[in-house]
């Protein structure tokens, strides 16, 4: 095994000096009915130009790779600078564990650190921790974290939150007593109904909403604010779509208290939907209730600045049952990509590419409601998605773009809402040129011009 | 002077200095081109108005060329020590080598630019892959079910005790089920154990171990007599680098008082292709694909932390899961016993692909020779710390061994001192002050990744500290001498914390 430095000869004799006879002895300690006396029938050892060549096999049969696409809803194409995944892949980063030991480990301390603060700066908030897991499960560790703060039970919710988000809340809360009110979607507006609202009390520990939300549309958050703080409940906004941030006025601009986010779209590559990372930011006054880990500055005795990892009396390592999360790994090399993503975009790229995806959305947006039959539900301002009604049932339709057209056309909402069955959901990037979108809207036309011809 | 060829592992050379990005940025300065924007323009206003416009101008945001951001962040990672520098023996982590081959299999365009929503007809590949992997994760433990979803050991763990709890409430009705809350947890447990079983809605009693480091089966039986019992969570190989010999009787007594058995897998790599939990009437376990399975740490993750579980529990998986019908692979939402989801689309697909690729690189024999060769490692190295530091326990360790600073402390050198000491050698420091009941416990895991002469420069450097700490113990305690950065002020850092840049005047004004 060419992974292995010691030749078997190098291990027969390390084996002799400590009295061995053979490898089998090693295991001396497990008793004999428990040991595993036959090979494990795992797949076949293989070289490395087998494997290439099995993997791109299995990855041909990913034919959605391959296609252009308007598929958002969580996860995003958007274009990643060449040099962020080749400085991830240096040694020193991708192959180094926690920075528990901050002598030499300062390369991965400083960067989280300046992730932390970039993540302030988009998010307009105080602090924010070294990442979690994605954007869902932050959104969990949100809800969590919101109780503990206010020692209030329950949970109002805009139901325009990404559906598998609410379902990995409905996960975590579930042992912990916590009521889960959802509030209906505007069917005028696309966003958090206005009568909804009223189910804050003053037993409420927080509103949570998603700006933009999952159809795509722009909730005030300034108003958001005011009704959850008028109860004494806190703002928690989540953002699947993290380039919105250099578009539309930062959540904690608006009043949030907490924001979480998927930080994918800075320049992490889709794979199937991980690894993603977290972004989770708060106030300075609720930073020690915070989950998860984070690095602070600090001065050795010579008075040299560097970084370590601080406030770690919340973590589990030191607080077990009673830390303010259970998390320990988190998505570091991945916040390490978004950092480098960032700082190469820079002031000017966050804002300009953010710009790009807005006019590129407004111009499919104008495009498509042109269209004979299809329509724009949601009247509210969009980011770079949008909810478009066909005609027909969305799923077949999208379904002939990709054999026919070969476009990925969107999501059919049917996937989360059955009521839902001719919308579907557009998402357009800088990634997608004009000539792209033309083909979208041309191909849209041919299927259901089509079908009104039978 | 000759030339010596007895080469220690490290000499101290330059490394850079690099400032906070933020106080490199220069007004003007670019790192990208976006081709120009080939739609008509719609005004701003119509597409969002003003007062939800962002208008800071995205204040404090760096600008900084190309070169400034390889060469800044080049700089940094020359500070960090690695895996690819040598060995780093951190206890109960598994510093393995990350194989490049894995890193190009994840980055494959066909893998890496799926999108999680395609339709499933459309990204077969990726269902089989999930797949193979699940099978592979089963036949290893001896477990019939897999979920891949959880993103790391810790999320793992929280979905395999919920799993208890949603299997206990079926079994005994919710309001029975009621006075089964108790989650026992050994000791010597990692700090994630009983934060997951505080999530999952159980309270947590401890477990204590014997004088010779294991599980004490008379407490176990003791707690387990109460009825309220729901689960137990147990390491094995434990955390003291023990095989918990009487793994068996455990199983029996925890199932005969009506409860589960979670195993830890994090010390999985003592164990692959030697023994399985599932064989050991263990009920549920999760791994670390970036443990054992050599996916990279990444410095901190991402990890994937697969939960495997009996048949019997297998209704409780979080939904959805791949299911196989001939050579079609379609996703199976139409669970109702599922505890849920746990994370959004699918978990960590990327560091499942390098997990496959580890498992089809070594093949059942070469999964074997690792788990023989890391455990080699172990014993050879306690066999050459032995003379010089205290180990605390007599029963031979599997692919770790813990020490302790007993000895060297009457001199006043402690565990902190001899690992920061050990960075002057040229090493990563071993894991230290955990498992917490061992008194200034030093955990070693040199994997299998490290060659015999790396071992005895380990030994070697090891045994001179333990010098030192008699004859120069000053040396010791103001280790290290020969990083950028002495030992930082973490008590300063936590009392008033700094935990982001900001601008000169902000920073005084606040």
């Amino acid at each position: 095994m060419r992974y292995i430095p010691n030749s078997p000869e190098e291990r027969a004799e390390m084996l002799r000096g400590l009295g061995l006879d053979s490898a089998e002895n090693l295991f001396d300690s497990i008793p004999a009915d428990l040991l595993l006396r036959r090979p494990l029938q795992t797949p076949a050892a293989i070289s490395e130009m087998e494997l290439l060549a099995g993997f791109e096999e299995m990855a041909a049969r990913n034919v959605a790779a391959r296609r252009p696409s308007f598929l958002g809803a969580g996860a995003y194409s958007h274009y990643s600078p060449t040099v962020v995944d080749h400085l991830i892949q240096r040694s020193e980063f991708f192959t180094a564990y926690t920075p528990y030991q901050p002598e030499i480990s300062q390369g991965t301390l400083q960067a989280i650190f300046e992730f932390q603060t970039l993540v302030c700066q988009l998010t307009g908030m105080d602090v924010a921790n070294a990442s979690m897991y994605d954007g869902s499960t932050g959104l969990a560790e949100a809800v969590l974290m919101a109780e503990r703060v206010t020692r209030r039970k329950k949970v109002v919710t805009s139901s325009a939150v990404h559906p598998e988000y609410l379902e990995v809340v409905d996960t975590y809360v579930q042992h912990y007593g916590i009521d889960f009110h959802r509030v209906e979607t505007d069917e005028q507006t696309g966003l958090i109904s206005a009568e909804g609202l009223n189910s804050l009390d003053d037993q409420t520990a927080a509103l949570v909403v998603q700006s933009p939300n999952f159809f795509g549309c722009v909730e005030d958050l300034n108003k958001l604010a005011e009704r959850a703080h008028a109860v004494g409940a806190l703002l928690i906004v989540a953002v699947t779509e993290a380039i919105s941030f250099g578009f539309l006025r930062s959540p904690g601009a608006c009043g949030a208290d907490i924001v979480v986010a998927e930080g994918q779209s800075f320049g992490i590559p889709l794979s199937f939907g991980g690894p993603l990372v977290g972004l989770f930011a708060t106030r300075d006054r609720f930073a020690r209730q915070m989950p998860g880990r984070l690095v602070g500055e600090a001065y050795d005795r010579e008075g040299r600045r560097g970084f370590v990892l601080t406030l770690a009396t919340r973590e589990q390592h030191i607080r077990r049952e009673k830390a303010t999360s259970n998390i320990c790994t988190n998505e570091g090399l991945i916040a390490l990509a978004a950092t480098i993503y960032m700082e190469t975009m820079g002031k000017s790229g966050l804002q300009e590419v953010a710009a790009q995806c807005a006019q590129k959305a407004a111009y499919a947006a104008r495009r498509v409601s042109e269209l004979e039959g299809f329509s724009l539900p949601f009247a509210a301002p969009r980011f770079n998605e949008f909810v478009a009604r066909a005609p027909v049932a969305a799923k077949d339709l999208l379904a002939r773009l990709a054999s026919e057209k070969n476009i990925t056309g969107g999501l059919a909402l049917s996937r989360y809402y059955k009521d839902r069955p001719n919308d579907f959901l557009v998402c357009v990037t800088e990634t997608n040129p004009r000539a792209e979108i033309d083909a979208l809207v041309e191909g849209l036309r041919d299927l259901t011009a089509r079908q009104s011809n039978r | 002077m000759t030339q010596s060829t007895n080469i220690t592992k490290a000499a101290p050379h330059i490394t850079q200095n690099e400032a906070l990005i933020f106080e490199r940025s220069q007004t003007g300065r670019q790192g990208y081109r976006l081709p120009p924007l080939d739609v008509d323009e719609t005004p701003l206003d119509e597409i969002v108005p003003a007062a939800l416009r962002r208008d800071d101008d995205l204040e404090g945001v760096p600008e900084v060329s190309e070169v400034d951001v390889v060469r800044h962040f080049t700089r940094i990672s020359t500070w960090n020590y690695s895996i690819d520098l040598g060995m780093y023996p951190l206890g109960s982590c598994t510093m393995k080598y990350n194989s490049r081959l894995n890193e190009k299999a994840a980055r494959i365009p066909g893998f890496s630019n799926l999108h999680p929503l395609a339709p499933e007809e459309d990204a077969q590949g990726a269902l089989r892959l999930i797949y193979e992997l699940e099978q592979a994760l089963s036949e290893i433990t001896g477990l019939a079910g897999v979920s891949l979803q959880p993103a790391a050991g810790a999320h793992g763990e929280m979905t395999g005790i919920m799993i208890i709890r949603a299997f206990i409430d079926a079994r005994d009705g919710e309001g029975a089920s009621a006075n089964r809350r108790v989650m026992l947890i050994p000791d010597s447990a990692h700090g994630t154990n009983p934060a997951s079983a505080h999530l999952s809605g159980f309270t947590v009693k401890t477990i204590r171990s014997t004088a010779d480091g294991f599980t004490d089966l008379g407490h176990l039986r003791e707690l387990c007599a109460s009825g309220d019992v729901a689960g137990l969570m147990l390491t094995n190989p434990n955390t003291l680098g023990l095989f918990e010999k009487n793994i068996k009787e455990i199983c029996r007594i925890v199932h005969d008082a009506g409860g589960l058995v979670y195993m830890d897998g994090a010390n999985m790599n003592a164990l692959v292709g030697v023994a399985r939990p599932g064989d050991m009437g263990v009920d549920v376990i999760h791994l670390n694909l970036h443990k054992t399975f050599s996916t990279p740490h990444g410095g901190g993750g991402p990890g994937c932390g697969p939960c495997c579980c009996t048949k019997e529990l297998e209704p409780f998986l979080p939904v959805p899961r791949v299911a196989r019908d001939g050579d079609n692979y379609s996703l199976d939402f139409d669970r109702p016993q599922s505890i849920g989801r746990v994370k959004a689309f699918f978990g960590n697909f990327g560091m499942m692909v390098r997990a496959l690729a580890y498992i089809q690189t070594h093949g059942p024999d070469g999964l074997r020779e690792a788990t023989e060769a890391a455990v080699l490692n172990a014993r050879y190295v306690a066999a050459g710390l032995v003379s010089d530091y205290d180990k605390p326990f007599d029963a031979q360790p599997m692919h770790e061994v813990v020490f302790t600073d007993k000895r060297q402390s009457r001199k006043g050198v402690h565990t902190l001192d001899i690992a920061k000491r050990l960075i002057d050698y040229g090493f990563h420091p071993m894991t230290i002050y955990f498992p917490l009941i061992v008194q200034g416990a030093m955990l070693i895991e040199p994997t299998e990744s490290v060659g015999r002469q790396e071992l005895d420069q380990f030994v070697s450097a090891m045994r001179a500290i333990a010098r030192e700490a008699v004859e120069d113990p000053d040396t010791v305690l103001n280790a290290p001498h020969s990083t950028r950065i002495g030992r930082l002020d973490e008590a300063a850092a936590a009392r008033k914390p700094v935990l982001r840049w900001k601008p000169k005047q902000a920073a005084t004004a606040a």
